[in-house]
């Protein structure tokens, strides 16, 4: 196969050239032509191509002498771009997107066809054919902010200062005259403004939802409260902090509320107030967004590109650690989850009716020889149903880690009918059955939270005992542990040096199907300090660390 | 294998065309949407498109079908779909009787087996069709992902080269490109060889203002005011937590539906009482019914979840 190098030489060559050499290749063609109308193109005739140039001047032709030197350089010195683009694959690969070669080359050939300078498009055009999944957009996006942040118009941070403040200053203008005077004289120009003007212009232009004002805001507001300084060793997260806090933006967010209540001509019924509020908190993450494009804007522009794709380099959705995610990376994992259980469920169904090929079926293959003249040319056969596990979860849903409690409650859960009978169990140092809480429900995000809050499982001081806690698993319900039975047991072992009652797993394993030990702590932990999986995994079929949605996923898969 | 087969002149111009020429047929492409669109068109690659039921990925293909003046041919996806279904099948019952006939006139084996296995015995499904028309076609390859692992392997060969290969006729080409599109509802992960070969476009829920613009556009006789509300309504219970969040075809029943009763205003009361329209799952409605009627009493929630009983759907 020589076509992947001949299309790698003809984006290198492109490249290098304008890229209306890019339709040399995709306008070699005989005479069909449908609805192509271009203007001026003539068709069948050795010359006749559809030229991407064209379509890049005519897109968005150079306003000011900086920008036309700039495109300049992207057009002419197209090995940057090449070159660029190839770092930001590498850095797309290092945070875990599987790219391939072939795609790495649509890539190339895609950015050929559509102009350079619309962001949008090039964004798009890297994405569609880069990023195959769709909880993957969030990683590209940021991968690309960073790479390309300095790149584009509105973006350029030389004499950025000026031109913001021109901005600024228009639409400040623009504002004034349409308010006749309303804003005293002064108007502020950029810095002169004092914060209080600021905060006016900030209401104004959300009341408003006037975008261009919003973003000339944001960068004004960077500017005056985040106190970057060049080299300076704070993450970009520090600035955000400062610049909000100054903001206060959820004071704004009340005093919107509160306008809006006073313009409405009656009072606002409570879907109203909600939708305002929706509304209003829409335009407010819109700023935020803003603000945080802007600071790692000025960060690249600081430290360089391969600093800062490193630094704010955020794992997958499933390659989020479970004991560690932060509350934003807690609601991805959440969001993660249904779409998750339903492909789940639907691998495991075709699997269950795919498995194996059963007796034959005398009646519906005589039924289905009818269309050959009764010659039995396709046999069918009885699929068999084989039986369905029974589960038993006991998951230890202390502090450290009840967050991973929760995902496998709800996957197993999920998953159920995939299961004869789900029986949930939950622990500290007591424990307490919580397969109700689960039942005749539909919800089981709800279900889940309230095991949280309505399990009894506090038994002497809140702290993890496990062998207590399976004395009287043991006690209680070991009498329902029988051979179809599969335990799952959830926790990270640390007995907080508590005496192990292993014997109970041992007991367990003897009567149940199978006993799997799900940890989520990373395995190289596992026997230090507190930890004594080692004692209980000595009696069980199995244990797997189980640290995120991508292992635990694999695990339920092989438990059915 | 990236190598579009002869590209015939280019369906369309530029982006922004593409976006409104969609536009003229009601479908209101936001520019990610418009780019892939020109992306496949240019580069001769299939687009995979992905997202949650109900948002428009069938509708896509008809709408760029309709502008390009392209006949649409449709697979359906569904388990069990194989290549007699989707490929080609040779029709054997023909096949018989042309044997059983020929019997009689002593023809050579040689000729009846050359005769059998022509054109004329060749059952065209969907896939081949659109690579044998002449005429402009579009291929849309509906919920792709509903067909097992293995016969995604079928469809490899059309989306990369654009040809089938049959054993005893030898290998199809398209006479020309035609737009290939998938869909995918996501449930299950697709293998890599299909999504290496296509475009990848993500369609979720449209923002505020787009899916104003297309309720403006569907239901006809809608007032601006109106349509306003119901996309800020559907948005803000879209933010819930939901099991299935209200896809734009069940705004636009809602908008009609509102139309019909002929409101006006739309308040909290007729917001729950038609709330069934939006929502499928009696735990959602529940859910919805609560949240819209938050700043009231409690016994206004109590309320809300006894009245949210009359609705209830059988199933």
């Amino acid at each position: 196969m020589g076509e992947p190098g001949d299309v790698d030489g003809n984006g290198r060559g492109d490249a290098a050239s304008p890229p209306g050499a890019g339709g040399a290749d995709a306008g070699i063609t005989a005479g069909r032509h449908r609805q192509h109308a271009a203007a001026g193109t003539v068709p069948g005739t050795e010359g006749r191509r559809v030229d991407p140039g064209a379509d890049v001047a005519a897109a968005a032709r150079p306003r000011t002498v900086d920008e036309a030197n700039q495109r300049l350089t992207e057009l002419g010195a197209g090995v940057a771009l090449t070159e660029l683009l190839s770092g930001f694959i590498v850095e797309l690969r290092t945070a875990g997107l599987p790219v391939s070669l072939t795609e790495n080359l649509d890539a190339m050939a895609a950015i050929q066809h559509i102009p350079l300078d619309d962001r949008d498009a090039f964004k798009y055009a890297l994405g569609a054919t880069l990023v195959k999944n769709a909880s993957h957009w969030r990683v590209f996006e940021t991968v690309f902010e960073v790479y390309f942040s300095l790149r584009g118009r509105e973006f350029a941070l030389t004499d950025e200062q000026a031109e913001a403040m021109g901005d600024l200053d228009d639409l400040l203008s623009e504002m004034q005259s349409d308010q006749q005077g309303e804003q005293q004289g002064a108007g502020g120009v950029g810095d002169s403004m004092t914060p209080e003007e600021l905060a006016e212009m900030l209401m104004r232009a959300l009341s408003q939802n006037n975008e261009a004002m919003l973003k000339a805001l944001a960068r004004q507001a960077v500017r005056r409260y985040a106190g970057m300084e060049p080299g300076r060793p704070v993450g970009g997260t520090y600035y955000l902090y400062r610049t909000l806090r100054n903001l206060d933006l959820d004071g704004v967010m009340d005093k919107l509320m509160q306008q809006a209540r006073e313009q409405a001509p009656e009072p606002l019924t409570p879907l109203e107030e909600r939708l305002e509020h929706d509304e209003y908190e829409a335009r407010v993450d819109q700023l935020r967004k803003e603000i945080e494009a802007e600071i790692r804007r000025r960060l690249v522009a600081d430290r360089g590109v391969e600093a800062m794709a490193r630094t704010l380099r955020k794992p997958l959705p499933e390659d989020v650690d479970f004991m560690h995610a932060s509350r934003e990376e807690m609601a991805s994992l959440r969001k993660a989850i249904y779409p998750l259980t339903r492909k789940l469920a639907v691998r495991l169904a075709r699997k269950r009716r795919h498995g194996r090929k059963g007796p034959l079926d005398f009646r519906s293959t005589v039924r289905h020889s009818l269309s050959t003249g009764g010659v039995p040319i396709e046999p069918r056969f009885r699929y068999p149903r084989p039986s369905k596990p029974e589960i038993f979860v006991v998951a230890d849903i202390s502090g450290s880690v009840a967050s991973f409690a929760r995902f496998t409650l709800h996957l197993v859960y999920a998953i159920s009918n995939q299961f004869s009978k789900v029986r949930a169990f939950v622990f500290i140092d007591g424990i307490d059955e919580v397969t109700r809480l689960f039942e005749g429900t539909e919800d089981i995000g709800e279900a889940v939270h309230r095991v949280n809050t309505e399990a009894d499982v506090i038994w002497v001081d809140g702290h993890s005992d496990y062998g207590h806690a399976f004395e009287v698993f043991w006690q209680r319900y070991g009498k329902d542990v029988g051979p179809k039975t599969t335990v799952l047991l959830l926790g990270d072992a640390r007995n907080n040096y508590h005496a192990t009652q292993s014997w109970v797993v041992k007991e367990m394993q003897h009567r149940a199907r199978h006993v799997y030990w799900l940890n989520p702590e990373p395995r190289s932990y596992w026997d230090t300090g507190d930890s004594i999986i080692g004692e209980y995994a000595t009696h069980c079929d199995g244990v797997f660390e189980c640290r995120n949605l991508r292992q635990l996923e694999r695990f339920v898969d092989h438990l059915v | 294998m990236t190598d579009p087969a002869s590209p015939d002149s280019h369906r369309f111009e530029s982006v922004p065309a593409v976006r409104e020429s969609l536009a003229k047929v009601d479908y209101l492409a936001d520019d990610g949407i418009a780019g892939i669109v020109y992306l496949a068109d240019r580069l001769g690659k299939p687009v995979l498109v992905e997202g949650p039921a109900g948002t428009g990925k069938t509708q896509l293909a008809k709408s760029v079908a309709e502008i390009s003046g392209a006949r649409l041919i449709r697979l359906q996806c569904y388990e069990g779909l194989d290549e007699s279904k989707a490929l080609y099948e040779w029709n054997y019952k023909k096949q018989l009787l042309r044997i059983q006939a020929q019997r009689n006139d002593g023809a050579t084996w040689d000729d009846v087996e050359e005769d059998i296995f022509s054109d004329e015995f060749l059952l065209t499904r969907p896939l081949l069709e659109a690579i044998r028309a002449e005429d402009p076609v579009v291929l849309l390859i509906d919920e792709v992902d509903r067909v097992e692992v293995e016969t995604e392997a079928l469809l490899l060969e059309i989306l990369s080269d654009y040809q089938v290969s049959i054993p005893e006729l030898g290998t199809v080409t398209a006479n020309q490109v035609p737009l290939v599109f998938l869909t995918s509802n996501n449930t299950r992960e697709l293998s890599e060889a299909l999504k290496r070969r296509c475009l990848f476009l993500h369609v979720d829920y449209p923002d505020l203002d787009r899916e104003r613009e297309i309720v403006l556009s569907k239901v006809p006789g809608i007032t601006e005011n109106l349509a306003d509300q119901v996309a800020r309504i559907v948005r803000s219970i879209r933010q819930l937590e939901l099991k299935k969040p209200p896809s734009v075809s069940e705004t636009l029943d809602w908008a009609r539906t509102l139309l019909l009763l002929g409101v006006e205003q739309v308040d909290a009361a007729t917001a729950t009482g038609t709330a069934n329209i939006l929502l499928k799952y009696q735990s959602d409605i529940a859910r919805a019914t609560k949240e819209l009627e938050q700043d009231s009493t409690l016994g206004g929630d109590a309320a809300g979840a006894g009245a949210a009983k009359p609705w209830q759907r059988n199933g």
